[in-house]
């Protein structure tokens, strides 16, 4: 089970790596859209600190959503999918596997380039440790979500909109805390533990749920 | 070991396919589904791997229903259907191994080496896929025939895009297959001579049910 795993994180890695403009396409999109908003809002030191966590949070919804209509369209299309829902693999480490290298392809790069924020938007450090702790848990819940959506609109027509309007809103909860912690972390007062501990909850029950109800939703995809 | 097909009816859309379709694939035997284009014949195939639900009917791998026992009949199924499975960004030989193992089978690259030279790949092994013509593409995909141990084929149109010499070596392949005691269902025109075992021909147009058609209006 645990060779399955590896094999088809090992593939999506190596198909990503020999098609690297996919990867940086999702990176430079954040950094972009990061960017724009103090072009177009000002550049008030105090005004830019206090829209960061936001900013960073929606932009790094958005990017991770631009990603996951790709996340099986490729692979349906070509026949792998449905090769891989015939072999005596379960099909929810198959899917985990496919979740999981998304993450790491599309997730954890926005964790590393955090800082750009931090620069762009006159923060302390202290605030981008937290944006990067934040970012490293609430992703990957990004990256398993949108699975479930991704296997939801397989092989429909516009599919890649209506993953937008049915992933987005249940996005919200980790924007909320996402950036609440961050916010938080900016007062003197500040407790971030509570955002942390929910944060982590949300990671947990995701990582229980989102492979099965994402193969589920394969199945009838592709029936 | 043998598949046991009875009773079995299967809707698209809302259009009845076939009803009340039976039939039993022993060792050493080859199927082969015929019927006019839409008369359900990769309807019938998908539901044979379990893909699509059949409304009614069943399906029996060694005497037991396979939506209750997926993963014995996986193993012994190979399914190749019109799309080749292959990644255009692999190499021909990454590609073979990627789908050897992950239908559960043991890798030795000395085989998967020899499999693609067979089937006329020799020195196009480590070229991208994306690279190669239709035909080498449809190689590659069938280059697992070789290499794999089921005992149960079902391959949709395997002979589309091959040229004379792959049509040769293929039917080659299915009928050694058959030769050690396999069992096959294909959907072609093509004939494929046996040196041994059986040929069945089951025609879909016999099994169409008139009621159900749209068309009948």
């Amino acid at each position: 089970m645990l060779n399955t795993f590896w094999m088809i994180l090992k593939r999506d890695l190596k198909l990503a790596l020999r098609r690297r403009s996919e990867v940086f396409t999702v990176l430079f999109f954040f950094i972009i859209v990061v960017s724009l908003f103090p072009l177009g809002v000002g550049f008030n030191e105090k005004m830019l600190q206090e829209i960061a966590p936001g900013v960073a949070w929606i932009a790094a919804l958005l990017a991770s959503m631009l990603a996951l209509e790709r996340l099986f369209a490729n692979d349906y299309v070509d026949g792998t999918l449905e090769q891989m829902l015939l072999t005596p693999q379960p099909l929810s480490i198959l899917v985990f596997a496919k979740m999981t290298a998304h993450w790491l392809l599309t997730g954890l790069p926005l964790v590393l380039v955090a800082p750009v924020v931090g620069v762009l938007y006159h923060l302390e450090a202290e605030t981008v440790i937290t944006m990067m702790l934040m970012l490293l848990l609430g992703t990957p819940v990004l990256s398993m979500i949108g699975a479930i959506g991704a296997a939801l609109t397989l092989g429909l027509r516009g599919g890649g909109v209506l993953i937008s309007l049915l992933i987005l809103p249940l996005y919200i909860p980790v924007l909320v805390y996402g950036s609440g912690a961050i916010a938080e972390s900016r007062l003197q007062s500040g407790n971030i533990e509570p955002h942390i501990l929910l944060l982590s909850a949300f990671l947990l029950l995701s990582l229980i749920f989102s492979p099965w109800a994402t193969a589920s939703a394969l199945k009838i995809s592709l029936e | 070991m043998s598949l046991i097909v009875s009773d079995l009816q299967c809707t698209r859309g809302n259009r009845q396919l076939f009803s009340e379709l039976n039939f039993q694939l022993s060792p050493k035997q080859l199927l082969f589904l015929e019927g006019k284009n839409g008369s359900g014949k990769t309807t019938l195939i998908r539901t044979l791997c379990g893909l699509f639900i059949a409304d009614k009917g069943n399906i029996l791998w060694q005497n037991q229903p396979i939506e209750e026992h997926l993963e014995v009949y996986r193993k012994a199924l190979f399914y190749l259907g019109h799309l080749n499975a292959i990644k255009g960004d692999l190499s021909a030989l990454e590609n073979l191994r990627f789908n050897h193992l992950m239908s559960g089978q043991k890798n030795n690259d000395d085989d998967l080496l020899d499999a693609l030279e067979r089937i006329g790949l020799f020195g196009y092994e480590d070229f991208p896929t994306r690279e190669l013509s239709q035909g080498q593409k449809r190689r590659v995909a069938l280059a697992r025939l070789i290499v794999n141990k089921s005992p149960l084929w079902i391959l949709d149109e395997p002979f589309v895009a091959l040229d004379v010499a792959a049509v040769e070596l293929l039917q080659q392949i299915i009928s050694q297959h058959i030769e050690v005691g396999g069992m096959a269902i294909l959907t072609t025109h093509q004939a494929v001579p046996l040196t041994e075992g059986e040929v069945q021909h089951i025609n879909l147009d016999d099994f169409a049910t008139k009621s159900g058609r749209v068309t009948d209006a």
